[in-house]
């Protein structure tokens, strides 16, 4: 086959050309936060969490010491007009969760831990999946994931005194006043004395859709059937390291430990999407379901471990609401969860210790 | 056997949607890590289309086969025909491997491999920690290498359009040169 010789064009053309192709790739590299910030990222998030405390190869970056638990939850009746989610409509679904202490130490005693997490992950017979992460306090520390990345940060030791400067945390605080509501809580709030008696919020606004396509935004919670009881402070001080799971486990041995889980209603003008602000008690609510948990394991080699629960993995019928601290929980959770998996990819992790 | 003068038909506009839906999902992946906000609507994009791209390479794979590509100019030198054919193989091969690894991941991570509100694919690999440590990483590298084997084409693509002259560019273009 012959090519007639084509007329060739100027070598001047290659500015266009490279001028393209870079263009084209500064786009790319501005996109994935190279250059030109983008303020707080979920990485910038997780290196915060990360220097709080010294390196846990293959653990969470927050919330890192926990403990796996198994049962069912049941739905109410009520549950199924409320949304179309298959949870409300099927007999029982299989529960897998996780109750965790905050922090970045794995091995932290448990009487330092002002607060508790409970994540959840329900897996329906239609092969749905709904993952929750909840919490002992009652209402979000800031509107903000920006506030939150402020307030951890303003937390973390000064180079030069190896404390925090108060005067950061001043600064944070004008900058980010609400705040100063969850640390007035923080110092007020009586501790449970056990994680069977802890109610666990969800914190984050959602909304339920119901089989009309009615959504409601809701906030849900899960309250324990076993009696509160104020852990006291003196006891407290000299309990043994994991005397959460020592008495976990000595209830379970004793029988299940339930909770309800409590949808809240949002009236008109309550604060959707601004996770630190409490709606008031005197909203309507309605129990969806019981929480039935049987068993607890160590997260160490426990099916918990490395599940990431994702307040984002929502079933049909459950949808996220703009709620920024909601976006910027999955946003980050994910990033750790890479972080940690790689570590144990690499052979990094020593999990097996952990309790 | 008689070369056809420009890709049939089916290639070109294969071509053209897969370059736009690979684009995209570049731009949308790179942004959705490193966003506090936007995550899970571009998560929400990206699996869909992953699978779009996934199935669309499929039928242009099994086009490329029945009907070949018409040849490169004759005087083309030697290296930058075998960098043409290498890379083409190469984008043909992420083409496959970056949806495939995307869905393995997952399934690797025990998420739920999610394409529309209550629809799912199956996973492809048992829940393993290890597993799941090194294919996310591996998905995000080889990103990097197809964003920039695409834009190796491009710039090629346009040096073959503007400065060769030699048809190349025609062959893909909607136009072609008249049989």
């Amino acid at each position: 086959m012959t090519t007639p010789t084509p007329q060739r064009g100027s070598l001047v053309f290659l500015v266009p050309i490279v001028l393209i192709v870079s263009l084209l790739a500064l786009a790319f590299a501005w996109v994935g936060g190279w250059f030109g910030g983008k303020g707080v990222t979920p990485q910038a998030m997780a290196n915060t969490a990360e220097a709080s405390g010294s390196p846990q190869p293959g653990f969470r970056r927050a919330h890192s010491k926990g403990i796996c638990i198994v049962g069912t939850f049941e739905p109410t009746p009520a549950a199924a007009q409320l949304s179309t989610a298959r949870v409300f409509a099927q007999a029982s679904t299989p529960v897998l969760g996780r109750f965790s202490n905050p922090g970045n130490d794995p091995h932290a005693p448990d009487n330092k831990a002002a607060v508790r997490g409970m994540g959840l992950q329900l897996k329906t017979d239609d092969g749905q999946e709904w993952r929750m992460a909840m919490n002992s306090f009652p209402f979000f520390a800031s509107s903000t994931p920006e506030g939150f990345q402020a307030m951890n940060v303003a937390r973390l030791p000064d180079p030069a005194s190896g404390k925090p400067d108060p005067e950061k945390m001043k600064a944070v605080l004008a900058q980010h006043p609400e705040i100063a509501n969850f640390m007035a809580w923080a110092k007020s709030a009586p501790t449970p004395d056990s994680l069977a008696n802890t109610r666990f919020n969800g914190v984050n606004a959602f909304r339920l859709v119901d089989r009309q396509g009615r959504e409601r935004a809701v906030r849900w919670s899960m309250r324990p059937h076993t009696p509160f009881v104020a852990a006291d402070p003196e006891r407290l001080k000299n309990a043994g390291r994991d005397f959460l799971a020592a008495d976990l486990d000595r209830r379970l041995a004793e029988g299940p430990l339930k909770w309800d889980m409590v949808m809240q209603f949002a009236a008109p003008g309550d604060p959707i999407e601004d996770p630190s602000k409490p709606w008031p008690d005197t909203r309507p609510e309605t129990r969806v379901g019981t929480l039935t948990l049987v068993r607890a394991e160590a997260q160490a080699g426990g099916p918990c471990f490395d599940l990431n629960f994702d307040p984002l993995i929502l079933p049909k019928g459950i949808v996220a609401t703009d709620d920024p601290v909601l976006h910027a929980r999955s946003a980050v959770y994910s990033e750790s969860f890479n972080r940690r998996e790689r570590e144990i990819s690499r052979g990094q992790a020593r999990i097996g210790s952990a309790q | 056997m008689s070369h056809p003068r420009h890709f049939n038909l089916l290639a070109r506009v294969l071509h053209w949607t897969m370059a736009v839906a690979i684009l995209a999902m570049l731009f949308v992946g790179a942004a959705m890590v490193v966003s506090l906000r936007y995550r899970e609507v571009l998560i929400d994009l990206h699996r869909p289309l992953g699978l779009a791209i996934l199935l669309l390479a499929i039928v242009r794979l099994a086009n490329r086969l029945r009907h070949p590509p018409p040849p490169l100019p004759a005087d083309l030198p030697r290296i930058q025909a075998m960098a043409a054919t290498a890379s083409h193989w190469l984008l043909y091969g992420l083409m496959f491997a970056m949806p495939i690894i995307g869905w393995a991941m997952l399934s690797a991570g025990a998420y739920p491999v999610e394409l529309f509100s209550g629809v799912h694919l199956p996973p492809i690999l048992p829940h393993s920690p290890v597993l799941y440590g090194f294919l996310r990483p591996l998905h995000g590298v080889l990103a990097y290498v197809l964003f920039f084997t695409i834009l190796a084409h491009l710039g090629a693509a346009l040096f073959h359009a503007w400065i060769r002259r030699d048809g190349v560019f025609e062959q893909m273009s909607t136009g072609g040169k008249p049989e």
